[in-house]
């Protein structure tokens, strides 16, 4: 089944997939100055996970992601200025510079958080599913998975729950093949996810992460399954990551030429050039003008970043809560 | 003595013990790193903080085991092969991260031996990197210390330097109760003078790192560092202090703490713990009841806010306490009349 879709919906696929992948490169390339502090954890190579099934969604779907979050984020509509400038700590950024790489959120666009702690989306992401329910207007939650959150106890009580109260949720799983230092192979007991998955009574589709439009067909699937009420999902997604764990990991548990030889052979954008240049009405003169629109926007949200102010020491002690009243010691 | 980091101090220690004693494994994800990888490296990383390098090719896999992302397991495994005859060392990646692990700890480990009426004992260590500074963010970054003091059971084990780092491992390994063992991420590269041959530091006893007759500050963990810079400006302003490393802070050296504030009236404790429900809260608390007639100021403390650690570099410099802010501290309780 190749499901069809619009030269338009594609034309946009494709930026929003390019538009992380070089936001991700760029993001590469700024940390080795030692500007972005922290922990960061880079997407390339699983753009069409996001795309694929953020294709399908609307704001008012919900999604909760994890510490690899950026591709989530900017799938969803997240806006790119804002999310360059929380990852540089600034007071412009959508968490005043307060939560960093790892936990970017925009509750407008429904994308309930990235999540530095592995496996904590499970739980949150059926929450997000009941509340749809709730509301009965065919909304969904969607749990996007690293395939190392797969041996959390919190994830598996999850998807029994979501299968226990009929929730709409899909769990995205995506196995790039490591969870850090450690290969899936050792580290997932029994190996197969999707048939875990369906062990938990989720109906389940497993299929190629590198491919969007394999993603974008399954996920249409998953997701009439669950908007129509009849209860949570898993979508199995193999794929692959172009950098390290996290920047600075030396990567010595991979094949010298892993890397380079993927992104020779499974390269999401490359991949979807080659299918949509001859068959769909789309040039490579338009996708060329999409990548140097996405530089320029990754260019303009690097130097705002860089020059937005830096978060008030005022600001350490607010937002805690939405209200808290004690008198200063 | 040689000269060697906290790290490197940690990482002999448990190649020196898992030699010396065939019942102890250790446990945690990627504490060999490259299982399952594409390279043919079986060993890829030694822990992300390296405390655990070289273990995996000397003592193989049964003992050196690299697990999935499951922390309640690690430590309930951990517990359970230690109740169960065997010494088990398990690693938590961040010590935020104890909170997955807290039934475990908390329900299981901490209470065996009560609940058995002496019987059971459960010789377990989770040794779990912790702390703020890194900026990695409000859920990589907590001291949590102050939770596992606050359950009877546990022990809690905070070193700051690469010698105590030695002494108190070895003593953790070696004790029959479970013992949670704090090492703070911005101090494994730290280098010090460390004792050659076996050492063994008794639990319960603190270190006083300077004497003085001014003030007393009690520190623990890395504050302990931030603390003997501010006794290096105090004391040319005049304000002697005694600094009290409390090295364990459970069980807790009541007896260095109660003398030294007898000698001197006033303290400051200064904690990476937010307020509430602090070790310096505890501490000022302990010393309220069992030190009042010595007091001549209410007790400082110096902890971070009450809020989370927040990521932008600015902000968490400012949210640690520092140097500065532990000699204002002091300069406040010395004048307090
Ligand atoms: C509860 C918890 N344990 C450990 C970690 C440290 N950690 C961060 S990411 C990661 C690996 C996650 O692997 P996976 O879920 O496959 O996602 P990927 O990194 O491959 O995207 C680990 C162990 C964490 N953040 N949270």
């Amino acid at each position: 089944m190749r499901l069809q879709q619009s030269k338009e919906q594609l034309l946009d696929a494709y930026r929003q997939m390019k538009t992380i992948r070089e936001f991700e490169e760029r993001l590469h390339r700024e940390i080795m100055t030692g500007e972005i502090a922290g922990f960061t954890h880079l997407y390339s190579g699983q753009e069409a996970v996001a795309v694929g099934v953020c294709q399908h969604l609307d704001s008012e779907d919900l999604i909760v992601s994890t510490h690899r979050g950026h591709g989530h984020c900017i799938a969803k509509g997240c806006d790119v200025i804002d999310m360059m400038a929380e990852i540089y700590g600034r007071q412009t950024g959508l968490g005043k510079g307060k939560g960093g790489s790892m936990h970017i959120a925009d509750f407008d666009k429904g994308m309930l958080g990235a999540n530095g702690v592995v496996g904590a989306g499970g739980p949150l992401a059926v929450g997000a599913a009941l509340s749809a329910k709730l509301d009965g207007r065919g909304r969904v939650g969607i749990c996007f998975a690293g395939e190392g959150s797969i041996n959390q106890g919190a994830v598996f009580e999850a998807m029994n729950m979501a299968k226990v109260i009929n929730a709409p949720a899909v769990f995205a799983i995506e196995i790039n093949g490591y969870s850090e230092h450690t290969g899936a192979s050792y580290s997932v007991g029994g190996i197969d996810i999707a048939n875990r998955t369906a062990g938990f009574g989720l109906k389940t589709v497993e299929t190629d992460g590198c491919d969007y439009h394999a993603v974008y067909d399954a996920m249409a699937e998953l997701l009439d399954h669950a908007r129509a009420g009849n209860g949570p999902c898993a979508a199995v997604f193999r794929t692959t990551r172009f950098f390290g764990h996290f920047e600075g990991d030396p990567q010595k548990y991979r094949a010298r030429d892993e890397v380079k030889q993927h992104r020779l052979e499974r390269d999401c954008l490359k991949t979807f050039r080659a299918r949509v240049v001859p068959v769909c009405g789309i040039s490579e003169t338009e996708l060329d003008a999409i990548d140097a629109d996405v530089l320029a926007l990754i260019d303009a949200a690097v130097d705002r970043a860089r020059a937005a102010p830096a978060t008030p020491i005022e600001e350490m002690e607010a937002d805690v809560y939405v209200s808290y009243q004690q008198d200063q010691p | 003595m040689t000269v060697m980091t906290y790290r490197e101090a940690l990482n002999q220690v448990l190649h020196t013990e898992m030699a010396r004693a065939p019942d102890i494994f250790v446990c945690g994800e990627d504490i060999s790193g490259g299982a399952g990888g594409t390279s043919g490296e079986r060993e890829a990383s030694g822990g992300i903080f390296g405390v655990t390098a070289g273990l995996l090719p000397r003592f193989g896999a049964d003992r050196v085991i690299d697990t999935p992302i499951s922390e309640n397991t690690i430590v309930g495994m951990a517990a359970g092969a230690s109740l169960a005859g065997k010494r088990g060392i398990a690693e938590i990646m961040f010590a935020d991260f104890i909170t997955l692990a807290l039934d475990q700890m908390m329900n299981q480990a901490a209470k065996f031996r009560y609940m058995s009426g002496g019987k059971a004992t459960c010789p377990l260590v989770i040794r779990v990197p912790y702390g703020a500074g890194m900026n990695m963010g409000a859920q990589h970054s907590q001291s949590m210390y102050n939770i596992v003091t606050s359950v009877p059971g546990l022990k809690t084990v905070i070193p700051t330097n690469a010698a105590d780092a030695k002494g108190l491992l070895t003593t953790a390994i070696r004790d029959d109760d479970p013992v949670v063992f704090f090492e703070h991420k911005a101090m494994y590269g730290r280098k010090y003078e460390v004792p050659d041959g076996e050492y063994l530091i008794p639990f319960g006893q603190a270190s006083l790192l300077c004497e003085g007759d001014d003030a007393t500050i009690i520190a623990m963990g890395r504050m302990v560092l931030f603390a003997q810079k501010s006794v290096a400006v105090l004391k040319e302003e005049g304000i002697d202090c005694d600094l009290i490393d409390l090295r364990t802070t459970s069980p807790m050296d009541e007896d260095t703490i109660l003398d030294s504030v007898e000698k001197t009236g006033r303290v400051i404790v200064v904690d990476e713990c937010t307020p509430r429900c602090s070790l310096a809260s505890d501490i000022a608390g302990f010393i309220a009841s069992h030190g009042f007639s010595s007091l001549k100021a209410p007790v400082g403390q110096v902890t971070s806010p009450h809020a989370p650690v927040p990521f932008a570099r600015e902000l968490e410099r400012a949210f640690v306490p520092n140097p500065v802010s532990i000699a204002a501290a002091v300069r406040k309780v010395v004048s307090y009349q």
